[in-house]
């Protein structure tokens, strides 16, 4: 291999045109005749829409037409829907309340659209937004899940009584409860999940453009996955037949997860666009992604752990209410069960573990899956409780949490997971070291001499990535596979692209996707385009999300590779008229090993294409597509190990400290990796800290700008101490496990441990504000906070 | 943004007559809060009067009194970078260097933070603590008297503030405790020892109505400049502001803790 090649920290390609300013994003695009569309939306949490007057918004300069949900409905286009069906315990189907893109007759969360206007100019189409007259009379709200679990509570859908989607559990009731009945000892704790808002850098945009001649429609979206929008939007959207939609999503200024989901503003672009007969752009204002963009987290859960008298782990129990918000979002049912209980086992051998999920409706913004999705919840849950278990037993928390680990794989757990490889004492001694665990006391005491409380705190996460196999998912109620594809071109001058299925919003696929052809037949990655996010160029995809890309997606790529290079190496025997089975790929050259005869890659690749002498019954050019779908999901997994220092004055936390040891097998790019973590840790640390989106009872989001819902800043987090410890991951052809979400999973436990050690008080919620610290620190020491 | 008339007037003359020509005008000085407001459609001027562009406003110099003198539409970097502050009343340049971010330190103005008066700000805390004089295109007034309430102040409806003059104290500081999120002041105590030996404790941030100063505070730093003579004293809870990043209590601890910090930093 070349220095390109895997594990080499290969500069990405992409910055070039990202830190020139020479990106094209949606809202970069154009087209003759665009008209701009803005969204008339709801500043009532659930409200009957009793009439919505558009006469004097249609007279106002420039406006092309305001549209409404009756039109909407009127013509045929179909409601939103979440697309992983799950059963109650009781077998009966998720509830799914009916949303539609725009809202004819009740609003249920405050920002939703009841109409929209396209006009000439953007402040055209605002001015007159605001000139629509809607009507309407407002509904008691409710905006925490577990009050709209109680009766009498507002109802907010007709399908789902009590506001509960779904009532749904994982594990053996039974054997966890004669565990817990002969338990040595048993801790329990609420553990809540502070709701998140995504806020990528670039808002959500669409652009849309139908042809009426050809009856065919463009969209420029925002989308971690074209293919599965033009699925979704064809499917059960009723826009178009797939082969008359072309999806295309240019560069994306991160996703997080929140632009897997096709959301009511850019179907109506869509349909707008051959209701006015010009194309229609929309882009997101900042407050408009804060109310309409799909959350994350949102959880309360009951938990209890039970031990033996060798404290080790007997059972674990969980009850969790999560909170969905007004509608389900597109994979949202999947993200509090199968994406969250699977994982309740974290590290630990435990035989026995229940899981209870309650889903519920809420006059909230919709709750979907946000960087981590579950993992996060899970890991918080068992962490947290692994801590304060140790705590109360007496134990070192790191022996403990030793004591219980998984040595042997694979292992099954008791919630599905088959977990393939690891070493977790392997991260949780990197970790330890590197963070000079053992003279923590000295550091503590020094601090002190300085009146700050010092504090550690660690966490050993595991956690699920490229969910698979297809007919797995399928089984568990996925309305899709989860497989990727690629194709890879050899142009006849020897340059290749590679086109892949997964999409790229921040992850330097680009870069890394080279990187794996450059490795394999030693040609630079200069020579290598990447093409992703566009339906009419990639044949077909799955996107990009839970950290698939690499397991799931690079795997793609490598075996339309080895077809490539099966195939090419033939046509290299056949020219220098050798055995098949002596060529050699080095340097961008195929050689007859042994010998001093050698054809370079290009000429290689022009013979292909001038097919003057190709072996008998070869077809011309030297192109193959591949197809993907992993056996298993990958299990990165890590310690991390968080060091705070609390002003006691004013309950400010200080991360003076943070070590992240992980697993994430093979690695193609550690700078990629490691700006992943650095990227997912901040995350993760914002979730701990800082923040927090909040409701007022009436259902007004209170956090829906900058000046309120508390963003990580570069002042906010430490200088990050990273290493991995890899063991390889069985499951697919490179070893890789994905090292998107960790971060976010991994640290959130690991700060609020740490800080709880400082505070000497375990009860504190995230976010962990310096008011919320400052309090726990008065009720654990009176003395010392009021003086 | 709804349409507005932008003016850009070379003098304060100028300036004041197309202020005097309308009711629904606003005074656009460094617009770090007048042009977000407007872009969230919060507010509709009719007209807009950039007053960056007028000499009279601008200028940092040193007073006759050994203070400094500075000009409405001085900016906040400019404030905390210049010379004669730095040197004079250090307090200040540090202050107005831990101002919102660089950009909002390259565009807001001292004219316009202290015209606004937004209970979070940090000029209105120096003003005070100072005993700053705010000088008007019709009079001249001291700090205690311009700051009247939330985002309320002593100017009349056709007034321009065209400087802010400073005594150079004794010894000063400010301590700041931001909000999380805005990095606006939650908690921000200027204490100062002024050159005729009087004190001052000037707090913004915290309370309802603005901008106030702790009497007790400033009485028992008269005879123990020290942080120790006011760990006992507390603000009021009842008087503070209360929000979802900080509490009333919360806040009145901030108070005593940053009041204990400024005094210990001014030495």
């Amino acid at each position: 291999m070349g220095v390109d090649g895997i594990g080499a920290r290969v500069k990405r390609k992409e910055d070039r045109r990202f830190i020139t300013g020479k990106g094209r994003y949606t809202d970069d695009m154009t087209a003759p005749g665009m008209g701009f569309a803005a969204f008339v939306r709801s500043p009532h949490a659930h409200a009957k829409v009793k009439s919505i007057d558009a006469s004097a918004a249609l007279d106002m300069p420039g406006v092309e037409a305001v549209l409404t949900g009756e039109q909407l409905v009127g013509d045929g286009v179909g409601n939103l829907i979440c697309g992983w069906m799950i059963h109650s315990k009781d077998g009966t189907p998720m509830k799914m309340g009916a949303w539609r893109a725009l809202e004819p007759e009740i609003v249920r969360h405050v920002g939703q659209a009841v109409a929209v206007v396209v006009a000439d100019t953007l402040a055209q189409a605002r001015d007159a937004a605001e000139a629509v007259v809607v009507d309407y009379e407002e509904l008691p709200a409710v905006v925490d899940a577990v009050a709209a679990l109680e009766p009498g509570a507002p109802q907010i859908h007709p399908e789902a009584e009590n506001n509960l989607i779904y009532d749904w559990e994982i594990g053996d009731e039974a054997a966890v409860n004669a565990a817990f009945d002969s338990a040595k000892h048993v801790t329990s704790m609420e553990i809540s999940n502070n709701r998140l808002v995504p806020n990528a850098m670039e808002p959500r945009a669409a652009l849309a453009d139908y042809d009426e001649a050809e009856e065919h429609y463009t969209l420029w979206t925002t989308s971690q996955n074209p293919h599965v929008a033009r699925l979704v939007l064809s499917a059960f959207y009723n826009i178009a037949p797939e082969h008359k939609l072309r999806v295309i999503a240019p560069d994306v200024g991160g996703g997080f997860g929140s632009k897997i989901y096709v959301y009511p503003e850019e179907m109506v672009c869509l349909w707008a666009s051959k209701r006015t007969g010009r194309p229609v752009k929309w882009v997101a204002d900042r407050t408009e992604a804060f109310l309409t963009d799909a959350h994350g987290r949102d959880h309360k859960s009951h938990a209890e752990i039970a031990l033996d008298e060798n404290n080790r782990i007997t059972a674990l129990r969980v009850k969790t209410v999560a909170n969905l918000g007004a509608y389900m979002s597109l994979f949202s049912s999947s993200v509090p069960t199968y994406l969250y209980a699977t994982l309740l086992s974290g590290q630990y051998d435990i035989p026995a573990i229940h899981c209870n999920v309650k889903t519920v409706y809420t006059n909230t913004t919709p709750v979907d899956a946000y960087r981590g999705a579950g993992r996060p919840e899970a890991t918080f849950l068992v962490e947290r409780i692994m801590e304060t278990t140790a705590r109360e037993i007496g134990m070192d928390p790191a022996e403990f949490r030793r004591k219980n680990f998984i040595t042997e794989f694979p292992h099954q757990t008791p919630v599905i997971m088959c977990y393939d490889s690891g070493d977790y004492n392997a991260s949780l001694d990197a970790a330890m070291k590197a963070a000079d665990y053992a003279n923590f006391g000295a550091r503590k005491a020094e601090a002190a001499s300085r009146g700050k409380l010092r504090g550690i705190g660690m966490s050993c996460y595991i956690e699920a990535c490229g969910i698979a196999p297809s007919q797995a998912v399928g089984s568990l109620g996925a309305g899709v596979g989860l497989w990727e594809s690629a194709e890879v071109r050899v142009n006849p001058v020897g340059t290749i692209e590679v086109l892949t299925g997964s999409h790229s919003h921040g992850q330097g696929h680009e870069t890394t996707f080279a990187q794996l052809v450059a490795d394999r037949f030693g040609v630079g990655t200069d020579t290598v385009q990447i093409v992703h996010g566009d339906t009419d160029k990639v044949q077909f995809g799955m996107g990009t999300y839970g950290s698939r890309s690499g397991a799931v997606g690079m795997s793609a790529v490598v075996k339309a590779l080895d077809k490539v290079e099966a195939k090419a190496k033939k046509l290299a025997a056949h020219l220098m008229e050798a055995s098949e089975g002596d060529i050699v790929v080095e340097g961008g050259e195929f050689k007859v090993a042994g010998t001093d005869k050698s054809t370079p890659f290009f000429q290689l690749a022009l013979a292909a294409y001038t097919a003057h002498n190709m072996p008998e019954g070869m077809e011309p050019g030297l192109k193959e597509g591949a197809f993907y779908d992993p056996t298993n999901f990958t299990f990165p997994a890590g310690t991390y190990i968080c060091e705070v220092e609390v002003d006691p004055d004013t309950g400010k936390t200080e991360i003076v400290s943070f070590v992240a040891a992980d697993d994430f097998g093979k690695i193609i790019n550690p700078m990629i990796v490691e700006g992943q973590v650095h990227g997912g840790l901040t995350q993760g640390i914002g979730q701990a800290l800082l923040e927090n989106a909040a409701y007022d009872e009436s259902g007004q989001l209170i956090t829906a700008s900058y000046m309120d819902y508390c963003m990580p800043r570069a002042d906010d987090v430490p200088s990050f101490n990273l290493m991995t410890t890899e063991t390889i991951c069985p499951g697919n052809p490179l070893g890789m496990k994905g090292c998107g979400e960790a971060g976010a999973i991994g640290s959130p436990p690991a700060v609020i441990n740490a800080i709880t050690d400082a505070i000497g008080n375990n009860e504190l919620e995230m976010p962990a504000t310096p008011e919320r610290v400052w309090r726990a620190l008065q009720a654990a020491q009176p003395a010392q906070a009021a003086e | 943004m709804y349409e507005t008339n932008y003016h850009r007037p070379k003098t304060l003359a100028d300036a004041a007559a197309l202020l005097a020509k309308s009711d629904e005008v606003k005074l656009l000085a460094g617009g770090q809060t007048l042009l977000p407001t407007m872009k969230q459609r919060l507010a509709a001027p009719t007209d807009v009067i950039d007053l960056r562009h007028i000499d009279d406003l601008k200028g940092i110099t040193e007073s006759g009194s050994g203070g400094v003198r500075i000009g409405a539409a001085v900016t906040h970097a400019e404030v905390a970078g210049s010379e004669t502050v730095r040197r004079l009343i250090p307090a200040l340049a540090s202050l107005a260097g831990e101002i919102g971010d660089p950009h909002v330190r390259h565009m807001g103005t001292i004219g316009g933070s202290i015209a606004n008066n937004d209970p979070a700000a940090d000029y209105p805390g120096a003003l005070v603590g100072l005993n700053a004089t705010v000088t008007t295109n019709k009079r001249e007034m001291s700090a205690d008297d311009f700051f009247t309430g939330l985002f309320e102040t002593a100017l009349e409806p056709d007034e321009i503030v065209t400087a802010v003059t400073f005594p150079a104290p004794e010894k000063a500081a400010y301590a700041k405790y931001p909000n999380p999120a805005s990095r606006y002041s939650m908690a921000g105590v200027f204490a100062a020892r002024l050159a005729d030996g009087s004190i001052r404790v000037a707090v913004t941030g915290a309370g309802q109505g603005g901008v106030f100063r702790v009497s007790e505070m400033e009485q028992a730093l008269s005879s123990n400049w020290s942080p120790d003579a006011i760990a006992g004293v507390k603000v009021a809870a009842g008087d503070m502001l209360s929000d979802i990043h900080g509490s009333a209590d919360y806040r009145a601890n901030l108070v005593s803790v940053m009041a204990k910090r400024a005094v210990a930093a001014a030495g």
